[in-house]
């Protein structure tokens, strides 16, 4: 079965999907798309620089995509604004990962197939990757989501609950870096803050509770996949950003569902 | 043994002293309200008691398997977030359906299990953060400034309800406020903070205290007054009456 690239190509979206979806809606409670957005940025060094030393790509872009993460954190605070210190940061280290590539001689790289994914190249180890990655941020956040919430909603009342915040804090940004890594090989660096904030903002009309909204981004989610490598193989079109387009779509006509039922009451 | 003792606590934040030296207690089943000035650290203190602060020196002691119930300033709801009161009020601890209704009921609204946290009003918002506090029958209360963005009418009942909260239940209370008609009325003992202890006692005793006075002297005095007027009228009048040519001096 995993013999057809489509097969393999659909539960690579998959697994992102249910990977982004609980992540995503703790980046949407949180304000925190620019977050994901600069962490994925910054995932391009980390592709130069698992080519430049001929490790996975998956290695090197979850170690600067954590790199960054933290970075980002230990700065928080000290003088910029935050998006400020994103924008610095993760631009610049899109660029220097840009400038790194170049020096690649020997190897042509397709550069492309790094910024928009390659999900149809997704071979059984990747796979592996994906799903195992996924498994791990999903549990990440299952395990932790009463103190996430807590902490999502207020500081002081998780430290008068008697656990650290900061730690919370953490475990998103572990689960962000993991997420960014699994999921270049999918939709790409540009794509992969959609994939956490579409099927998740998507999700918000129609759920009642924080565990709803998560698992209805991960059907909005899952099924963006399905649809878009469907729609990818039909019009011809580049797969990852197709995912995200049946994504956008299927938000807009939540809201405007949302929006008509609210005027109605 | 008091509840809560902090003991010579001073708390920095880099150059800058926010606390120095503070010594307080909390005894079982007292409302002490803590006023002062802006930045004069009444937040801080909350926070190193709680633990979200770390002390530069000093120390902050609990009573060892002391309940704490904390009533945050405000708790900002993001609007895409969708969570029920119930969901809210089961987060932290492991509660029956019961038990948070009857923690809405003691906190005076008990017929909101099923609305939504971005439905309710603000008066209604800060009494299921009550509520919350109240679930798992803590020994004490803190308070930090509960009342932000609520008028007048509505804090004042919101605190009529927190000396209900403590006769039914007997637990200890901690507040900050800058409400200071508040304070003269519900509080067995007030602190006056600004940045160390200026003077504590009782609020009749705080009120006519000259630290006291050169802090919220000027232009608090008539609300003051007025508040005595309203709803202490035992207390001692004659001293009220020599404020106001005091201030017109001024």
């Amino acid at each position: 079965m995993l013999d057809d690239f489509m097969t393999r190509a659909t539960l690579a979206g998959v697994g992102v999907a249910f990977a982004a979806a609980p992540l995503g809606c703790f980046v949407v409670w949180r304000r925190m798309a620019y977050f994901g957005d600069a962490t994925a940025h910054a995932a391009i060094l980390g592709v130069a620089l698992s080519l430049t030393f001929q490790m996975s790509i998956f290695t090197g872009a979850l170690a600067v995509a954590l790199m960054m993460a933290l970075t980002v954190t230990l700065l928080a605070g000290r003088g910029y604004a935050m998006d400020t210190l994103l924008g610095v940061l993760a631009h610049s280290a899109l660029a220097f990962g840009l400038v790194a590539v170049s020096f690649l001689s020997g190897v042509r790289i397709d550069l492309m197939a790094y910024l928009f994914g390659d999900i149809l190249a997704v071979s059984r180890s990747d796979l592996i990757v994906i799903w195992g990655g996924a498994a791990l941020v999903v549990a990440l956040i299952t395990w932790r989501w009463s103190q996430l919430l807590t902490a999502t909603l207020n500081e002081e009342l998780a430290y008068a609950s008697g656990f650290d915040p900061k730690r919370e804090q953490l475990i998103l940004t572990l689960s962000l870096a993991v997420t960014v890594a699994v999921a270049i090989k999918v939709v790409g660096v540009l794509l992969i803050a959609a994939m956490l904030i579409i099927p998740a903002a998507a999700s918000r009309n129609l759920a009642r509770s924080p565990e709803s909204m998560a698992l209805i981004a991960a059907g909005i989610g899952a099924f963006s996949a399905v649809a878009g490598l469907r729609a990818a193989y039909v019009f011809d079109t580049p797969a990852g950003p197709s995912i995200v387009c049946v994504a956008a779509v299927l938000f807009a006509c939540l809201s405007i569902l949302g929006w008509k039922s609210q005027g109605r009451t | 043994m008091a509840l809560i003792t902090v003991e010579n606590l001073s708390v920095r934040y880099g150059a800058h002293t926010v606390l120095s030296r503070v010594d307080m207690a909390v005894e079982p089943g007292e409302i002490v309200t803590i006023v002062g000035p802006n930045g004069s650290g009444k937040t801080s203190l909350l926070r190193a008691i709680i633990g979200a602060t770390r002390p530069s020196s000093g120390q902050v002691s609990l009573k060892p398997g002391l309940k704490i119930g904390y009533v945050p300033q405000k708790l900002h709801v993001d609007p895409t977030l969708p969570i029920s009161v119930e969901r809210f009020m089961r987060l932290t601890d492991r509660v029956s359906r019961t038990q948070c209704g009857l923690a809405l009921e003691t906190a005076g609204v008990p017929d909101l299990l099923h609305r939504q946290m971005s439905q309710l009003s603000g008066g209604q918002f800060q009494r299921v953060l009550l509520a919350r506090a109240l679930i798992n029958r803590p020994d004490i209360l803190l308070l930090d400034e509960a009342t932000q963005g609520l008028d007048q009418r509505g804090s004042a009942s919101f605190y009529q309800q927190i000396e209900a909260v403590r006769r039914e239940t007997g637990c200890a209370i901690l507040m900050i406020s800058h409400e200071l008609h508040v304070v003269m009325s519900a509080s067995d003992r007030v602190i006056c903070l600004n940045g160390h202890v200026c003077c504590e006692g009782s609020p009749a005793v705080v009120a006519s205290a000259p630290e006291y006075r050169a802090l919220f002297g000027t232009g608090t005095g008539g609300a003051l007054a007025l508040y005595r007027h309203e709803h202490d009228h035992h207390h001692d009048h004659e001293h009220d009456h020599d404020h106001p040519p005091k201030e017109a001096a001024e």
